[in-house]
């Protein structure tokens, strides 16, 4: 009963807020160039829309926790088992560890045109990473773990920057990929782990 | 109405702003020439961060600060045609907000905060950097405090007429700044300051981030709205004709207030400590306050079209050229959305949820707040100095002449310096490197445009010294008895004797701020406090 009285209110105050609005004396040229400004706004929203709903172009947002003060002592992001790591299925799996001032491994190899997960963790302060010309872009925020999927179309030497200020040697943080022709590529032997959780 | 109280008062504020500009105009140009690395002798991570931190406190939060509440002051005063509500309390905010910058500022130039401008937890700053940030907030909150008190007095005393424009603009501003500035207020006191003191062990970077978020997108607009008030009130007058549309003006400034507030996720889109569903609602209301700059940019040119065409300005686009370009306010506001328009259509890569991942963090960003700050809205700040001036002083401004010119050398400072600086971002350079020590080819594409940005900061550096001498100059000029000009607030194409009660108050909108706050934060910083996360200790830089 009471949420009916709540929506009648509500109901009668949109029509005289409604009511009040009508009573503003708006240009005609004013209208249709608001209703342009609407329209513009509508066509960007809508494709980004789109691809987030259609393509899954998605930015990173898995919002999983870690803890980053004991990360070398995790089953995932422990030494051995850090780089480029493949499943049976083929899939590519990268753990990347952020520390001052570098990526670690140092340096990695990828297949080109090929599906790749990163996975990135801080092991101290906030980081970020980039590599140019590419939409391989994250933040790594101490804490959290930062997941990213994404493809290098063209084989190449790329540098892997830190784009986050992470203390006076930051200009110095940065490492190296190697993205290779898929048929160059070799699944690297390493131990395949299996998928735990972080935080036992 | 003797306002020479009001005046002292307005005059302090604005030269605390711009004493802060011209000092971290200096170092801008020292950034950018240690940056390029052509100068060895100049290299050094340590000076380099501690004067980006400090030029980014300088030119953010002190000149923006006190440039708003002196021109607020004075807006206040003059719109309404009454004497502050209790100056004392104006100048305890002015003290307070003054010795909060001091406060700050023996550490950022000491280097022990060099932790930027945005905090940057984990790592940790001198604990008097977070007290004078603190202070120097606080202070403004007793501006914000008047301007409300100021408002609802008038209306008190005059029931049912519209609120004057420019004073309507200014409490929106007031309002928005107090729900901006909690955001950042949460983070310090309840993260920034008990690290510090050692109160408390860790803390959570993802919280403080999302806390930044709250504050970091309303306070550019925060910044913006003198510039939008002054293209709506002063713009018209000064360029001979009237404002388009009163009643537009109030709404753009509503949707600007209750829109800039709930979408600072476009901050974080790149974070991992938020969900993807969260960010694309931001970058959705991230779109939506495009809507009251597209209405202000309409709304203005046609205040100008009005102008040119009563001057007699013919066709299409002759009232342009009829347009009074050596009037500085005139002339700014034409230089101000030039580069709002190129900066817009920057700002629209930004905003883009996925497209921002090319550009995130790289030197794209700086040249593209540089050009919607420093350039859109700094040059308005430039134009209100040069109209306030003289009224303040009660003398004329000290050159007219000189005045344009700094005015057009901005604004060709601003493209040589930025241009190349987005070019910088698309190539992958970060934006937050104090040199180029990476061993690979990419970095030699850089070289040309680091080279363009030094002279750009040259002729910005060089313009910023011509305003502060004609201002300084206009100070110390002897008094002339004869001096009558008053501020001039533009009259409306079609006057309005009423607006609807939501146009002429802020309380419904207040609530509409808090429902869309808690629709677009509530569940974001909730999450912390249930999820089982891992705090981070302090670290040095």
């Amino acid at each position: 009963m009471q949420i009916e009285s709540y929506l009648r209110e509500f109901k009668g105050f949109i029509q005289d807020f409604c009511a009040q609005l009508r009573l503003i004396h708006v240009d005609h040229l004013e209208k249709k160039w608001i209703n342009i400004a609407f329209l513009i706004v509508a066509l960007l929203v809508g494709i980004i829309m789109f691809d987030a709903f259609v393509h899954g172009i998605n930015p990173p947002g898995k919002v999983e926790t870690i803890d980053s003060a004991s990360l070398h002592l995790s089953k995932e992001f422990a030494e051995s088992n850090l780089g480029v790591q493949a499943n049976d299925n083929g899939e590519i799996m990268i753990r990347m560890v952020a520390g001052r001032y570098s990526f670690f491994p140092k340096s990695i190899t990828v297949p080109a045109e090929t599906k790749l997960t990163f996975r990135w963790v801080s092991m101290d302060v906030l980081h970020g990473v980039h590599i140019p010309m590419t939409n391989m872009s994250t933040m790594i925020v101490p804490g959290y773990v930062a997941e990213i999927t994404t493809s290098f179309p063209k084989p190449g030497e790329y540098p892997v920057l830190c784009n986050e200020y992470c203390g006076l040697g930051h200009n110095h943080m940065w490492s190296n990929i190697s993205v290779v022709a898929k048929e160059d590529w070799h699944t690297p032997a390493k131990p395949l782990i299996k998928e735990e959780s972080n935080n036992e | 109405m003797n306002d020479a109280a009001e005046r002292k008062l307005a005059l302090s504020h604005l030269w605390v702003a711009f004493i802060a500009f011209i000092l971290a105009c200096f170092m801008g140009e020292y950034q950018v020439l240690e940056r390029s690395g052509f100068v060895p002798a100049l290299e050094s991570p340590a000076v380099y961060f501690a004067s980006v931190s400090t030029h980014g406190v300088l030119m953010a939060f002190v000149l923006t600060t006190f440039f708003i509440m002196g021109f607020g002051y004075y807006t206040a005063t003059t719109s309404l045609k009454q004497p502050i509500w209790n100056i004392k309390l104006a100048w305890s905010g002015f003290w307070i907000s003054l010795l909060g910058t001091a406060m700050a500022a023996v550490p950022l130039l000491t280097g022990k905060a060099s932790v930027l401008y945005t905090f940057y937890l984990p790592m940790q700053a001198h604990v008097a950097f977070y007290f004078g940030a603190t202070l120097l907030v606080v202070g403004s909150w007793f501006w914000s405090a008047i301007m409300l008190v100021m408002f609802k007095q008038w209306k008190k005393a005059n029931p049912k007429k519209p609120v004057p424009l420019a004073m309507f603009a200014t409490t929106a501003n007031a309002l928005l700044w107090l729900w901006t500035s909690a955001g950042v207020a949460l983070l310090v006191l309840f993260q920034a300051i008990p690290l510090a003191m050692g109160w408390m062990d860790t803390v959570d970077p993802g919280l403080a981030r999302t806390l930044f978020a709250w504050t970091l997108h309303p306070i550019v607009y925060f910044w913006l709205i003198p510039a939008y008030t002054a293209f709506y009130v002063f713009v018209p007058k000064q360029a001979g004709g009237f404002l388009f549309s009163d009643e537009m003006a109030r709404m753009a400034f509503i949707v600007l207030a209750v829109f800039a507030l709930p979408i600072g996720f476009h901050h974080l889109y790149m974070d991992p400590e938020q969900a993807s569903g969260w960010k694309l609602l931001h970058g959705i209301g991230t779109f939506v306050v495009s809507i009251p700059t597209l209405v202000t940019g309409f709304t203005v040119i046609a205040s100008l079209e009005i102008a040119g065409r009563l001057r007699g300005g013919k066709d299409l686009f002759g009232w342009i050229g009829s347009l009074p370009w050596s009037n500085s306010m005139v002339l700014a506001v034409i230089l101000s959305l030039l580069m709002l328009i190129l900066g817009g259509f920057g700002g629209v890569v930004n905003a883009s949820y996925a497209m921002n991942a090319m550009i995130h963090n790289t030197a794209w960003v700086p040249g593209h707040f540089h050009l919607i700050f420093a350039g859109t809205t700094v040059i308005m700040y430039f134009a209100i100095a040069y109209y306030l001036w003289p009224l303040l002083l009660k003398k004329p401004l000290f050159s007219k002449q000189m005045a344009l010119v700094q005015l057009w050398t901005w604004f060709i400072g601003m493209g040589i310096l930025t241009t190349p600086w987005h070019v910088l971002g698309l190539l992958g350079q970060p934006r937050r490197i104090s040199s180029v020590v990476y061993n690979t080819l990419l970095t030699l594409a850089w070289k040309p445009y680091e080279l363009a940005m030094i002279f750009g900061g040259l002729i910005l550096l060089g313009s910023a010294c011509l305003f502060i001498y004609n201002l300084v100059k206009t100070q110390l000029a002897p008094s002339t008895e004869t001096f009558t000009e008053q501020v001039e607030y533009a009259e409306t194409y079609h006057p309005v004797a009423s607006v609807p009660e939501y146009l002429n108050d802020f309380k419904l909108w207040n609530r509409v701020i808090a429902v869309l706050m808690a629709i677009s934060f509530g569940v974001p910083i909730l999450q912390f406090f249930f999820m089982d996360t891992f705090g981070s200790p302090a670290w040095g830089y």
